[in-house]
């Protein structure tokens, strides 16, 4: 399939999904990396691999299971630990809209 | 402190013998690294283990170093990004906890780059750790911290590193020591700060082949915690092949050893890395192994494939960092997604924000077929490629590096794509989860002989390894 153009909005609408707020000098310094990374790796459409299977990890992983029986799991104190923002046990985030 | 100049091994038979007042040697032992840390910047965070006072066998207080992507109970863990600062975890890793159960101290958190994003641990948020062979040189990256402290440090100790696309053979090989990266899976990551899943490896730096089986030994093998991990586990100690044998059995340890040289790994290199390379494998030869040149052609599409993937993943991997649960707090103002995009601006550095940028981008909807799907048939290929190779050899060896430890202001010169492409000898093993190692040419020489063995086959690099030790 095409390949689309690094342009400075296509680094933007990527910065807005990822969370990350760029300055304009940023802006273009990434999308002049990201053109020159992205031809450099150029040379993999060369490669006709439709028929290769992905490998997802490097060696083969299965679903491990264990017994369905409770364990101790982290405290609600130690949990919040970390946090500066919690109230009544609870994390506090800012608000949602 | 000369007195505390001794080898792991040493310590490990003087305090069995209870000629080590613990005490006293962790004094010695913080002066030093206190004097060690402030010339190279080489730990994050330094452990008071001067109140021990229960020592238990068989490691009886040996020092490890953990890098700063591996949870310690207790102790600051930030991967060497300021996003994590302040974060303090309750838990141990498990590698961590195997080696404390088995009687290790943990002396304190490695320097690194930033969630293992660069080569050269320039991208750290807390200072450059300086190569110990040169200040003026880079100590390699992303282990840079572990691989240095491994080489300024004459007490007994041992690091734990991590690779994801050669963080641990790059800094071995620039600071001349050891490291071991093992095959996908051998260790638990449960506890690690992740940077891309499919590819991390937990593995040891050490001065000697024995320090690195050794610790290997102890951290590898099944953990529920751990989707990934697998259950294959040896006593590595076993393949380490022990001196002072007399010439003429030396001169067969490595008799019906075949090494496969892949041509690919020997073009674009400095050319003393080239020539001393060389010498190494002639001198295996020497001791019984016969060599072959070989081409691994697909290996020249790593470097692109590993960038798709590693960034992919770590793009995920860092959306959780938002300045809530802990690290870094801000203010709570403006709406989630205002309060998340300033504290992850604030906390990240440029190469975080370019890595994050490129895996967003390469898994949008549209495109992650044309990138991240195609690279994970890279891998396949990369994977099928050496196991051919492996059907016939025993071990591929190149250098670790194309190019001896650069200078910070020549590093500074680097575009991205000329810095990603550092790693085109060591990201192929990596993206295929094969076992390396990597071994100093010379003593104190920042050169590095990569071995890389087939899955699981961990025992064969160790038993190499420490053959080559002695006839260097």
């Amino acid at each position: 399939m095409p390949k689309p153009k690094i342009t400075p909005e296509v680094v933007k609408r990527v910065a807005k999904i990822a969370r990350l707020e760029l300055t304009s000098k940023e802006i273009k310094k990434f999308q002049k990396d990201l053109s020159e990374i992205l031809t450099a790796f150029k040379e993999l459409d060369k490669l006709n691999i439709n028929k290769v299977e992905p490998s997802f990890h490097p060696m083969p992983v299965r679903d491990i299971f264990r017994e369905d029986v409770p364990e101790v799991c982290l405290s609600q104190d130690k949990a919040l630990s970390n946090t500066k923002h919690k109230e009544k046990g609870y994390f506090k985030g800012p608000r949602v809209v | 402190m000369a007195k505390y100049t001794m080898s792991v091994k040493e310590f490990l038979e003087e305090s069995k013998k209870g000629n080590i007042n613990f005490l006293d040697f962790a004094s010695a032992l913080l002066e030093e690294v206190e004097r060690i840390n402030k010339r190279f910047q080489l730990l994050r965070e330094i452990c008071d283990i001067r109140d021990r006072l229960y020592l238990r066998p068989p490691l009886n207080g040996l020092p490890i170093s953990v890098k700063d992507c591996i949870c310690v109970k207790g102790v600051q863990s930030c991967a060497g990004s300021k996003i994590l600062e302040g974060y303090i975890p309750p838990f141990d890793a498990t590698c961590v906890h195997r080696v404390k159960d088995q009687g290790a101290t943990i002396l304190g958190k490695t320097n690194q780059d930033e969630f293992g994003f660069g080569t050269f641990s320039t991208n750290s948020g807390y200072g450059i750790p300086k190569n110990p062979l040169d200040p003026l040189r880079s100590a390699g990256g992303s282990s840079g911290g572990a691989a240095g402290l491994v080489a300024a440090l004459d007490f007994p100790h041992v690091a734990l590193g991590e690779s994801t696309g050669g963080s641990i053979s790059a800094p071995a090989a620039f600071c001349g020591v050891v490291g071991i990266t093992p095959t996908y899976g051998l260790v638990s990551r449960y506890g690690q700060i992740d940077y891309a899943n499919s590819l991390d490896k937990i593995g040891v730096i050490g001065k000697t082949v024995n320090d690195c089986a050794l610790i290997l030994s102890i951290i590898a093998g099944k953990d529920e915690k751990d989707q990934t991990s697998i259950g294959e586990k040896k006593d590595y100690n076993k393949s380490i092949v022990t001196g002072s044998r007399s010439d003429q059995a030396r001169a067969t340890d490595l008799k019906g050893v075949k090494i496969a040289i892949p041509k690919e790994y020997f073009q674009n290199l400095d050319k003393e890395i080239e020539k001393e390379v060389w010498n190494a494998i002639k001198k295996m030869e020497c001791n019984g192994a016969t060599y072959e040149k070989i081409s691994l052609k697909n290996t020249k599409y790593g470097v692109a494939a590993y960038y798709i993937i590693a960034t992919a993943e770590a793009s995920t991997n860092l959306a959780k960092y938002c300045g809530m649960r802990y690290g870094l707090h801000g203010k709570l103002e403006g709406n989630f997604n205002e309060y998340f995009s300033s504290v992850r601006t604030i906390g990240l550095t440029e190469e975080a924000k370019r890595r994050i940028i490129l895996g967003t981008f390469t898994r949008m909807a549209g495109y992650r077929d044309a990138y991240y799907l195609k690279e994970m048939k890279v891998r396949t290929l990369i994977i099928q490629e050496h196991k051919k190779v492996f059907k016939n050899f025993d071990i591929i060896a190149s250098p670790s590096m194309p190019i001896q430890p650069p200078k910070f202001k020549d590093i500074e010169k680097l575009k991205p794509v000329e810095h990603y492409q550092m790693d085109f000898l060591t990201i192929p093993p990596n993206l295929a989860g094969l076992p390396h190692l990597s071994i100093p040419v010379a003593n104190k020489t920042p050169i590095g002989l990569h071995l890389t063995a087939d899955h699981l086959e961990e025992d064969k690099l160790f038993k190499i390894g420490s053959v080559f030790e002695k006839i260097r």
